[in-house]
């Protein structure tokens, strides 16, 4: 747990909660559905320093006070975790396995995806949703993504990751069902990767 | 804060009239339910005494100071007085919001309290229990 939020420097949150959570809901829903296309997020919202407006505006839709939120080092220290907290009722947890969520401001701040939270064989949906801030992302050749939600193969470019994350998502396929669930952004820009997407360097 | 959460909304309104304060929101008013929960006698095991309707809000003021209000009721106008004047015992005009708004909020609840005292007075029942005689 965490003390008590600094509300002199916290910024507001959606305009209309309900409105704006739905209409994020729904984008987050349309990312995963088409692994791999860039959705832009047209909800308003002022983020914290260090946050992307669609990571927060994700977050917002997405978290509550039965969620445990991880941050990485580069905004842990900031205005994120009371931010969130105070608009969703969301737990800050610094214990990486715990977490359900995860923002992480940028690539080089990734964790290995296996020690996130995965699931069990029979409730593989207690697994970790992962928000991954990165510098570039637009369809055009890079990844080459198919799976299910993707008619032959789609092309996503996304900037600042290296390698070893193909290789670590080959793993988290593998052990379908488990696995994380990761969602890119940049700027207000969303594209999803969920567990079942293949992915080629 | 009990105060500002117990006093009318009318009380409010008159004494944050001259007031006037620029203001964002942090949280906008909104209406829901908490579960009240209690000890019997203050010590005993916890139980859930039943629900209530609270609208919450937070705003922050121009000059910085945030305040926060949670209010019985579903009345938007009073949380958001009562954020504000919450906000406002932080600043400057601490002095004369304290005079202007807490005071008569204070006399309000006073007040309130001598009435309903007086009702439960007034129809207070004396019983006497006569001691039956030796046979």
């Amino acid at each position: 747990m965490m003390g008590t939020v600094d509300l002199s420097s916290i910024g507001s949150g959606f305009e209309h909660p309900p409105l704006a959570s739905q209409s994020v809901f729904r984008d987050a829903l349309d990312s995963l559905s088409q692994p791999g296309s860039v959705i832009p997020i047209s909800a308003a919202v002022k983020a914290p320093a260090g946050v992307d407006t669609a990571a927060c505006a994700l977050l917002l839709a997405l978290l509550d006070q039965d969620t445990r939120l991880w941050l990485s080092p580069g905004i842990a220290g900031g205005g994120a975790a009371g931010f969130f907290r105070f608009h969703t009722g969301c737990v800050p947890t610094v214990k990486l396995e715990q977490a359900d969520f995860a923002l992480i401001a940028t690539p080089g701040e990734r964790p290995p995806l296996d020690q996130f939270l995965s699931g069990s064989e029979d409730f593989p949906d207690r697994s970790a949703t992962l928000v991954l801030q990165v510098p570039l992302l637009e369809a055009g050749s890079g990844w080459t993504l198919s799976g299910p939600g993707i008619p032959a193969t789609r092309c996503l470019r996304v900037g600042g990751i290296d390698n070893l994350f193909v290789i670590e998502w080959t793993h988290n396929r593998r052990g379908f069902p488990r696995g994380v669930d990761v969602f890119l952004t940049c700027g207000t820009r969303v594209a999803g990767l969920p567990r079942t997407t293949r992915l080629e360097a | 804060m009990g105060v500002l959460a117990k006093t009318g909304l009318q009380v409010l309104e008159q004494g944050m009239s001259g007031f006037p304060a620029r203001y964002e929101w942090l949280r906008k008013p909104e209406t829901g339910l908490l579960m009240v929960r209690a000890r019997a006698g203050g010590t005993g095991d916890r139980f859930n005494l039943g629900e209530m309707t609270v609208t919450r809000c937070a705003l922050r003021l121009a000059t910085g100071e945030a305040g926060v209000a949670y209010v019985q009721g579903r009345s938007h106008r009073k949380a958001e007085l009562a954020a504000l004047a919450d906000a406002m015992l932080q600043g400057p005009a601490a002095t004369k919001v304290r005079e202007a708004v807490l005071r008569p909020a204070e006399r309000f609840l006073d007040d309130e309290a001598d009435r309903m005292q007086r009702r439960a007075q007034a129809t207070r029942v004396e019983f006497f229990t006569v001691a039956r005689e030796a046979e």
